[in-house]
Order: structure tokens, then C-alpha cells, then sequence
């Protein structure tokens, strides 16, 4: 077991050297930089003034020697200013990780705390009326864009009730903290929440087959105990892959949530970083991202030994 | 002599602003005025910015020499009203003009404003100074001044290579603040010091801006307001309804479009919607500088194929303006009448006789139906500049020109056009006062940054000089408009149309104006209150 985890760690050293080369190499191959952006928004160039502001932003020289310049100041924890608001990117960053990483962690738990029952029901229930409302359901997520279904539910709130649930830093009451954050969590988990009940349900299945479920319901035990503790037990493994799947590509799922619902979240700032070719923010933006992916796969592959008693990992 | 007279003009204003805040109601004191931002701005100082998302929320902020006055819509030299300075005097030669400046005033951080803070932002403005902006727009503004020079601590006296009227009108735009000498043009971007009405407070990229009232303000009992607060949000839909649901009192001045504007109606009918020229204009670049637009029959062909008003009811449901390269009247003060207007090349009435011109000279240059010409019609990746592109390659097919949209990433589109890599391009200008200096010798002077198709006439150089400095605005009108009216017969950056848009508030907004003629010199807010 050790052994794997050195192993482990140290593949995910590489993966994460790897990612950072490509992280720099991609944001350089995207035609212009900060200082072009400027200009155009100015509608004017003065080749004086822009070689200045390139050196002022250490711009103008060797890739190789930004490269390291960055990465080991990311080593050392020290992320450089943003190009654009010329403050620490750390303090840029920092205080909209909490928002996002709120956000993402409740749509994951609507998507689980949805996705898991219905799937479970929609199985045991297979082809009742039930069954055919919740995959209709399971579709409509699939299908529904997070953007679209946001503004759907923007659109209604103002029709419906003359509020509208954006992002409040301040909430005066639980329903506003609630509205801050359930609302969008909902609208960009709905997909998960489809993708995972898909899930459970061919997987829930394939398991309620099984001899041993016969068995179980032989001897004696409950519908209750059957499916949740006997079927869905062994049914989960593949859901924890997807939810731990579903979790890197929410991400991209957010980018468009936080910008419907207007929260001030890394996912929407970085989209606008990228816009501005902010590097520091960008690179070092990514690389954490990077990190808590690669992290949250390591994390997914040990559940997997606490789920299923028969994976065990040998040196 | 003319000093007086504007302090009499501004007498007789404050009479009728008097008499017209009292059938408005008294003004209140207090409440924070809630508008969104349609964009993140990159930086807070106004003098490197070369867009109204930087003058908006930080106008405010600052005060200027001279100002527009903010309650006419419409900017004219007969609306040009005293801020830091008190009054001001042309020499007798018309080369000097100096400013008598305000005493008594503070910056935000308590120390005197003085002669020096004008000289030292004007010496930024000109490169002379040991400090730099990063980026310096507008730079060419002030290339008839020879220097700035303080009398005291009190007085500045703008030293001119030739008389330049049309000084006076930069000066009083949104986008010529005094800025302090003792703060760094750095530290203007991330934290401004004005001696505005209004307080920074926090500028939060991709978030929210943030002011508050100046209790110090030099204007007693301005401004109404105890804040304003921006919050940034780039979807104009989530923007509008934020705005329906009550969570903003305003729109983000001129955001709205026409077409929004019916929505915004309709879910909240008791905003107060108004819709102003933007004068911003679009138009048509062309590299004449390679083949096939080097040829002039080309040139003409493609502007006689304009169906201009097609573009203004499709874009704007007909609330556009056709025009020269100057806005055109009653919003605009120099552009040309529309009978005049119509005598050029193009802009005639009947369109099917245009046409037919056209594909003579397009069959004189060798196509025709059977060999039609391939363009690559280049723009910005945004829908301002995308939605006219399409037309206009719909209407270029009329005259054998088959156009293929090219759409350029914002970063990419300025180094692009500047290189000449494009044969044909559609571009929009925005013009930040109403005055043909400012558009003439940035956008077709010889030379210029910001001349993108590189068109250069000395003759019609010889001609901006000549009304540049004639001081009746009756004999320059006649001058402007012959120069308006070559330019368009030349080709040089045909003018598809000026667009219009607009702004929307609640009813107890009260104090708005929204300038007709311009889009970066009427926010101040010093004296709009909140009725509730």
C-alpha cells in the first residue's frame, strides 16, 4: 500500500509538471497578449509606449525564462500581480475560491442527493410509469443547457415573484443565503443529477439481477434492506467514478452559471482572465484547478478500497 | 470678454435649473444610487482609458477645468460650464487661454488642488512629464499646445502653436480629469484621487465598483447621493432582468437596444426609457493600399451599393441616424443637412439607380456577373460590429462582390487592422465630443494612430487647419461640412450609419440627462437624487 502511494504521488508530481509546461505553452499560442488588448481597446499603438509596457510586465523575454520565473514562484507559493488590476493574484484569487468551491460542492450534492434515490427508484420501479416520468426527467437534464436552464429560472423568478435570485454577498436572511447559492447549484447540477441517476439506475440494474440479491430477498429481508443495503452498496462504485468525473467537468458547467447568476466565483474570473490574457491569473489559476482534479481522482481511486472490500491496493 | 460672457450664461442656467428642480420636487438627500456595469474596465484612471466603461463610474471621481453642463443633452460650445476653474479668457491673438482656477479646493485626500495639479495632468497628457501613462490615447488632443504654464497658484495659461477653439470642448470632456500631482499614474489606476463628488472606494474586477459621497465636495450641498455602487455583470439578459426585478435603479447608460428596449417596456412600464445617438459611428475600412481596393471605381462601387437605411431598420427598427463622418443633426452640431447629404455619391434616395452605377464601375474594373470578386470582410468578434458585417456582405452581393465574414478576436483585431491584414473591414468609431477636430485629425489626418485605412489628402489636411481655427461657429459649420462631404466622395471610411441606444430608471431616479451628441461626457451625478 505504501509503495502505491509513492507511486501515486509521484505520477501525480509528473502529471502536474506536464500540465503546467502545457498550461504555458497553450496561453502563449493564443494569438496576443495583455499589452495588444490594451492597445485595441485604445484603437492606437505606439510601439514606444507598448515595448514599455511589455518590459514593465516581463513580457519581452524568453519563454523559458518566464516559464521559470513562474513555476518556481509558484513553488514558493509567490503567484505574481495580475496584469490587469496590478494586485497580488493571490489575493485576487483567493477570496473567490470559497464562492465557487460552495457552489460546486452543493451542485455535487444535489446532483448525488438527487441523482442516487431517483436512480435507486427509477430501477426497482423499472418500466412502472414511474420509471418512464424519472428517465424523462434524466433526459431533460442531459439535454437542458445549464446557461439556458439559468436564465429559465432568472426569467421565472422575475415573472413569477418580482425577485430574482443573483448573488447577494450580504444576505439578510437564510432564504437570501439559500437563494445565493441553492438556485444556481441546482441549475448547473441538474445535469450531474441526470447523469448520475442514469447511472445508478443501469448499474442498480445490472446488480438487482444477481444471485445473491435472490438470496437476500430468500431469506427474508426487507425491499428497503435489499436495494439500499444489499444492491445500491454494490451498485455505487461506477456513480463514485462519475460524480468523481462530473466534479473536474463542473468547472465548465460553472463558468457559464456564475456568469447567469452573476456570482463572483474563479470559474467566471477566469474565463475573464483569459479574456484579458492575464497569465499570472490564468496559469496559476489552472494549476490549482489542475491540482484539485488530480487530487479529487486520487481521493476517488482510496474510496474505491473503503466501497468495495475486494479492491485492495498491493505493493 | 468671453469669460463674462459665460459666467453670464451660467447665471441664467442656474436660474433655469433652479426653477426646474422645484417642478421636479426638491432634491433629497441620500441613498445609494444601484446601476450594473456591462463590463469589467481594466483599470480606474481615466486617462489611460479609451472607453466609457472607465468614464462612467469614475467621472465622478474627478472634476475637470470645464464641463458640459450635465442637465443638456446636447454638448455645444454655448453649454461648456466652469468646474476647477472659475472662468477663462482667450488672448487676443487666440493663442493663449488661460484658466482662473478655484480656490479652497480639496482632494479627496485633503490636500489643495492648485495650479500645479493642472499643469502636472496636462504634462502627463503631452509626454512631457518624468512620470508616464502606461497608455496615452489621446495624446494627439494636444498637439497644438505648445505648454502648459502656472501664474501663481491659481491661474494656467495654455500656450498654442495656432488658435484652436476647439480646445475648450477636450477640455470639458469626460475623458480630461485633473489629476493630482502628488499621486502616482499607477496608483491612479488602482486607488483615484479626484476632488470630485465622489469618493473611491473599491473597485472589485468582475465584481463591483463602489464611491461614496465627498462630504467635502467644493459645491455645498453636492451631491445628493451618499454612494453609487456599480455591480458588474457581462450578460446583458441576467443585467435587464436584475434591472425589471427592482435590483438596480438604472441601466448601464446606453446598453440597452432597441429591440431590449420594447422587453424592458413591457415588464417594467414605468422606467423611463430614453434613447439618445451614441455618436459612435459605423463604417466601412478599406486597405486601399493592395489589390483589389487600391482601385477607386472598386471604392466608389462598394460605397454606392449602401442600402443605409436597410442597415437602420433591421439593426435599430429605423431609430438611427444617416450621416457623414459627423453626427448628423439635431443631436449632432456639425453634421450635414440632409439635403446636402444626399447629393453625395451613394447616399442618394433611389437605391436601385445607385446600384446600377456601381455594377457599371465594378464591370469597368473587369467584374461582373460572370466574375464576381471574393472579400474577406473582416470585423470584431462582438455583435455590435458582427450583426452589420453579415448586411453588409448581403448588399455587396448586388454589385458582384461576394464577401466571406471574418470575425477577429478582440486582442487580435486592432495589431490586424494595423498591419493591413485585410481587404475589407467593418469598423465602429466612437467620437468622445461632438467637435470635428477630434474626428477629422484622428480618424483621416495623415499619420495618425487611429487613421486605420491610411488615407492621407494634404489638400483636405490644409482645409481641418483652416476651420479648425476660425472662432465663428457660423463660417466653420459651411467648412466642416465641404470637408464631411469629400471625405465621403473620396472613399476614405464610408459611414454606414450612427447607431442609437438606450438607457432606462426607475421613477424615482431623478436628475438623469443623457447627452444626445456624445457617450463619455455626461456622468458626473453630482446632482441626481433619489426620490424615495
Amino acid at each position: 500500500m505504501f509503495a502505491y502511494l509513492v507511486r501515486r504521488l509521484f505520477l501525480m508530481f509528473v502529471t502536474l509538471f506536464g500540465i503546467s509546461i502545457v498550461i504555458f505553452f497553450l496561453l502563449r499560442i493564443v494569438p496576443g497578449n495583455i499589452v495588444d488588448i490594451l492597445f485595441a481597446a485604445a484603437g492606437y499603438v505606439d510601439p514606444a509606449d507598448k515595448a514599455n509596457l511589455e518590459k514593465e510586465l516581463g513580457i519581452d523575454r524568453p519563454l523559458i525564462v518566464q516559464y521559470w520565473h513562474w513555476i518556481s514562484g509558484f513553488m514558493r507559493g509567490d503567484f505574481g500581480f495580475s496584469y490587469v488590476s496590478e494586485k497580488p493574484a493571490l489575493q485576487e484569487i483567493l477570496p473567490r475560491i470559497p464562492i465557487t468551491a460552495k457552489l460546486a460542492g452543493l451542485a455535487l450534492l444535489f446532483s448525488a442527493s438527487i441523482g442516487i434515490p431517483l436512480g435507486v427508484i427509477s430501477a426497482v420501479k423499472q418500466g412502472t410509469k414511474l420509471d418512464y416520468a424519472l428517465r424523462v426527467v434524466s433526459l431533460s437534464g442531459l439535454s437542458l443547457p445549464s446557461f439556458w436552464l439559468g436564465l429559465l429560472i432568472l426569467t421565472a423568478s422575475v415573472a413569477m415573484f418580482g425577485q430574482m435570485p443573483i448573488f447577494n454577498p450580504n444576505p439578510k436572511t437564510w432564504l437570501e443565503a439559500f437563494a445565493t447559492y441553492a438556485v444556481p447549484a441546482a441549475a448547473v447540477g441538474f445535469r450531474s443529477a441526470a447523469l448520475t441517476m442514469r447511472i445508478t439506475r443501469s448499474s442498480m440494474l445490472e446488480v438487482l439481477r444477481q444471485d445473491y440479491i435472490r438470496t437476500a430477498r430468500a431469506k427474508g429481508a426487507s425491499e428497503a434492506a435489499v436495494n439500499y443495503h444489499h444492491a445500491l452498496k454494490n451498485a455505487i462504485l461506477p456513480v463514485i467514478t462519475v460524480i468523481g468525473i462530473e466534479a473536474a467537468f463542473l468547472i465548465g458547467g460553472l463558468i457559464v452559471t456564475e456568469t447567469v447568476f452573476n456570482i463572483p466565483g474563479v470559474a467566471r474570473f477566469l474565463v475573464e482572465a483569459i479574456r484579458w490574457r492575464d497569465y499570472p491569473i490564468v496559469q496559476n489559476l489552472v494549476m490549482f484547478i489542475a491540482v484539485v482534479v488530480v487530487f479529487a481522482n486520487f481521493t476517488v481511486d482510496m474510496l474505491y478500497a473503503v466501497f468495495d472490500p475486494r479492491i485492495r491496493y498491493t505493493d | 470678454m468671453r469669460s463674462v460672457w459665460a459666467l453670464a450664461a451660467m447665471a441664467a442656467l442656474s436660474v433655469l435649473t433652479a426653477s426646474t428642480a422645484t417642478l421636479a420636487g426638491e432634491p433629497k438627500q441620500g441613498g445609494i444610487l444601484r446601476m450594473y456595469h456591462r463590463d469589467s474596465p481594466a483599470n480606474a484612471s481615466i486617462l489611460e482609458g479609451a472607453t466609457y466603461s472607465i468614464n462612467i463610474p469614475f467621472m465622478g471621481v474627478f472634476n475637470n477645468l470645464l464641463i458640459y453642463d450635465q442637465h443638456i443633452a446636447q454638448n455645444s460650445p454655448d453649454t461648456l460650464r466652469p468646474d476647477l476653474a472659475e472662468s477663462w479668457s482667450w488672448s487676443s491673438d487666440n493663442k493663449k487661454l488661460t484658466f482662473k482656477l478655484r480656490q479652497g479646493v480639496k482632494w479627496h485626500d485633503g490636500k489643495p488642488f492648485t495650479s500645479a495639479d493642472v499643469k502636472c495632468s496636462f504634462d502627463l497628457l503631452m509626454g512631457k512629464s518624468q512620470q508616464k501613462l502606461r497608455q496615452n490615447p489621446r495624446k494627439a488632443w494636444y498637439s497644438e499646445v505648445n505648454e502648459v504654464t502656472t501664474n501663481g497658484e491659481f491661474e494656467v495659461t495654455f500656450d498654442l502653436k495656432r488658435p484652436q477653439p476647439s480646445l475648450l470642448a477636450m477640455l470639458a470632456s469626460g475623458y480630461t480629469p485633473v489629476y493630482p500631482c502628488h499621486v502616482s499614474p499607477a496608483d491612479m489606476r488602482t486607488n483615484p484621487i479626484g476632488t470630485g463628488p465622489f469618493k473611491f472606494v473599491e473597485f472589485k474586477a468582475n465584481e463591483s465598483i463602489k464611491l461614496t459621497r465627498n462630504p467635502n465636495y467644493w459645491k455645498k450641498g453636492l451631491p445628493h447621493l451618499d454612494g453609487i455602487e456599480y455591480t458588474i455583470i457581462t450578460n446583458r439578459s441576467t443585467a435587464i432582468l436584475a434591472f425589471v426585478a427592482g435590483k438596480f435603479d438604472m441601466t448601464f447608460p446606453t446598453h440597452i437596444t432597441i429591440p431590449l428596449l420594447k422587453d424592458i417596456k413591457s415588464q417594467a412600464p414605468n422606467a423611463t426609457c430614453v434613447v439618445e445617438p451614441t455618436n459612435v459611428s459605423t463604417n466601412i475600412i478599406v486597405n486601399s493600399t493592395s489589390a483589389p481596393f487600391d482601385n477607386i471605381d472598386i471604392r466608389r462601387a462598394m460605397a454606392l451599393a449602401l442600402d443605409r437605411k436597410a442597415f437602420v431598420d433591421i439593426l435599430f427598427e429605423g431609430q438611427g441616424d444617416i450621416g457623414g463622418t459627423m453626427l448628423p443633426p439635431p443631436q449632432g452640431l456639425w453634421g450635414m443637412p440632409k439635403d446636402r447629404l444626399e447629393t453625395i455619391p451613394g447616399y442618394g434616395r433611389d437605391i436601385n439607380a445607385n446600384r446600377e452605377e456601381a455594377r457599371k464601375l465594378m464591370q469597368k474594373a473587369g467584374y461582373g456577373p460572370d466574375k464576381r470578386l471574393a472579400v474577406k470582410v473582416s470585423t470584431r468578434n462582438i455583435a455590435e460590429y458582427r450583426d452589420p458585417a453579415v448586411i453588409l456582405i448581403d448588399q455587396l452581393k448586388t454589385i458582384y462582390i461576394d464577401g466571406e465574414l471574418d470575425v477577429v478576436e478582440t486582442a487580435n483585431w486592432f495589431p490586424k487592422v494595423a498591419r493591413k491584414d485585410y481587404m475589407l473591414g467593418l469598423n465602429l468609431t466612437g467620437n468622445a465630443v461632438d467637435d470635428p477636430d477630434q474626428s477629422f485629425y484622428e480618424n483621416y489626418a495623415c499619420g495618425s494612430e487611429r487613421n486605420y485605412t491610411n488615407y492621407c489628402n494634404k489638400e483636405i489636411e490644409k482645409l481641418f487647419d483652416v476651420q479648425s481655427q476660425e472662432t465663428d461657429i457660423g463660417k466653420r459649420r459651411p467648412l466642416v461640412w465641404d470637408i464631411d462631404k469629400k471625405l465621403q466622395e473620396d472613399v476614405a471610411r464610408p459611414i454606414i450609419f450612427h447607431a442609437r441606444a438606450g438607457t432606462c430608471w426607475h421613477p424615482h431616479v431623478k436628475g438623469v440627462t443623457i447627452m444626445s451628441n456624445s457617450s463619455y461626457n455626461g456622468f458626473r451625478y453630482e446632482d441626481v437624487w433619489l426620490d424615495k
